[in-house]
């Protein structure tokens, strides 16, 4: 036991910038996910059919084939398809935005139209344009109601961070398999590096509670006392996380 | 090597549909094992004792936050002795009980007091208000939402590769690596993903709409 513990404060620099491509790949994944979310939500509710029917067909496309085929294509198939080569990081980055952007925006479009139809029309009443109506009146209410399963799907994605090891790229993973690797402790590594993702994702869902809280309380809506440290209700996740047509 | 080889293509669409074979006995039965180990702890969740449901919603919470390919491959290295398959099903199926569970939860909470306050009028016994009254009614509600977490396994079932387990993506990767090929075995395994994964989802749709959701 006290093995890996002590290769574990030998290897802090490792662990740390193993942390660190985790971390990076967790953020900037979801930044791009949420960017594509926004993006293809919007297209979604567009009354062009053409609009529309585009972002239908990337949005099946990137839900229905396994995150995990996607990146390993970035990975093994795209250089010698294109002659184009990603960074590890950056494969990761790019498949993990481009599914669960994929997911994120049937949260998008499932929020703006659960916005109740006499919102639009009272902004429509008090003569905004489109554009002022989607950003004062309809993506403020609509944006309270995207974050938890927001929350859902970033933790998600957090969860997903781990396949980078698959593709060389020294996350945490890698680096506490090296540690076990070497001390040949099995269950202790890998409890550890559970409790780690563990402790991450706690973190990230307390983050998002405080997101929502401030975002309810520009709407003037209650913030119960609790809600900060609640954790994230599992249910939501069927909505968003579960598989194909919606 | 340039471009997409329709010859690579034809040669390893037989292997990536064996692998396919694998696949799919995994995600069956994996959901399987969710879904009976997902309604049992739902109905542990309920224990009258703290004692029985704080622990029990912990570990499925710590389950749930934590990465299903860490467990994969914890689960490997620790029970070495296990066939690879067999530790797939049994993770991938405890991993999806946490959710699974939850789907439950919310389908026993959505039965009515009613319900409950009759089956103590007509003395009914623990047992047969679980067995006749409160199942039937939960388990029909949550139908759909074990269909989408199935067609989710499905989509995950690649984790299974990395513990040697010889389903679709093992068979392409390894079909790629022999002749360079990647391009065309992970295309074509990704289009199988596709073609099974969206019309059961469209038929998961159409199950919500039945049912009244």
């Amino acid at each position: 036991m006290s093995d890996f513990f002590s290769a574990l404060s030998d290897n802090l620099p490792q662990l740390r910038s193993g942390l660190w491509v985790t971390l990076q790949a967790t953020v900037l994944g979801s930044l791009l996910a949420l960017l594509l979310s926004f993006v293809l939500g919007l297209m979604a509710i567009s009354p062009m059919l053409a609009v529309r029917g585009v972002s239908r067909v990337v949005v099946e496309f990137f839900r229905g084939t396994s995150l995990y085929i996607q990146l390993f294509w970035l990975y093994y198939a795209m250089p010698p398809l294109t002659g184009y080569e990603l960074t590890p990081l950056l494969c990761g980055v790019v498949a993990f935005g481009l599914n669960y952007g994929a997911y994120g925006s049937e949260v998008v479009r499932g929020a703006i139209n659960s916005v109740p139809r006499a919102q639009h029309e009272a902004a429509v009443a008090l003569n905004l344009t489109p554009v002022q109506r989607m950003r004062k009146v309809i993506l403020p209410q609509a944006w309270v109601q995207m974050i938890p399963p927001f929350t859902n799907l970033l933790i998600q994605l957090l969860k997903c961070t781990p396949l980078l090891w698959l593709i060389s790229a020294a996350d945490l993973m890698t680096v506490i398999q090296q540690l076990r690797d070497r001390t040949g402790e099995t269950l202790t590594a890998y409890l550890t590096l559970l409790a780690v993702y563990f402790v991450l994702a706690y973190a990230l869902t307390l983050l998002m509670n405080l997101l929502e809280r401030t975002a309810k309380r520009r709407l003037g809506l209650p913030t119960g006392a609790g809600s900060l440290l609640r954790t994230r209700s599992a249910v939501d996740a069927v909505a968003t996380t579960a598989g194909g047509a919606r | 090597m340039n471009g997409f080889d329709w010859n690579a293509a034809g040669d390893v669409l037989p292997l990536v549909l064996r692998g396919f074979e694998v696949t799919l006995l995994a995600t069956v039965l994996g959901t399987l094992v969710a879904a009976v180990l997902g309604l049992a702890v739902a109905v542990a969740g309920r224990a009258p004792s703290r004692f029985v449901t704080v622990p029990v919603r912990a570990v499925m919470e710590f389950i749930r936050s934590t990465p299903l390919l860490v467990q994969l491959v914890g689960a490997a290295a620790f029970f070495t002795s296990v066939e690879p398959l067999t530790i797939g099903i049994v993770v991938l199926g405890i991993h999806y009980a946490a959710y699974t569970s939850e789907v439950y939860r919310a389908g026993i909470d959505g039965v009515p007091k009613g319900q409950w306050e009759a089956c103590r009028a007509l003395s009914l016994s623990p047992r047969r208000t679980w067995q006749a009254v409160v199942l039937p009614q939960a388990v029909r509600k949550v139908l759909p939402a074990l269909g989408n977490y199935a067609i989710s396994m499905f989509k995950e079932t690649p984790f299974l590769a990395v513990i040697t387990v010889q389903e679709m993506v093992f068979e392409a990767r390894r079909y790629g690596a022999d002749h360079f090929a990647y391009t065309e075995a992970f295309t074509l395994a990704g289009l199988v993903f596709l073609v099974a994964s969206y019309p059961t989802s469209l038929l998961m749709r159409k199950l919500e709409k039945r049912l009244g959701h």
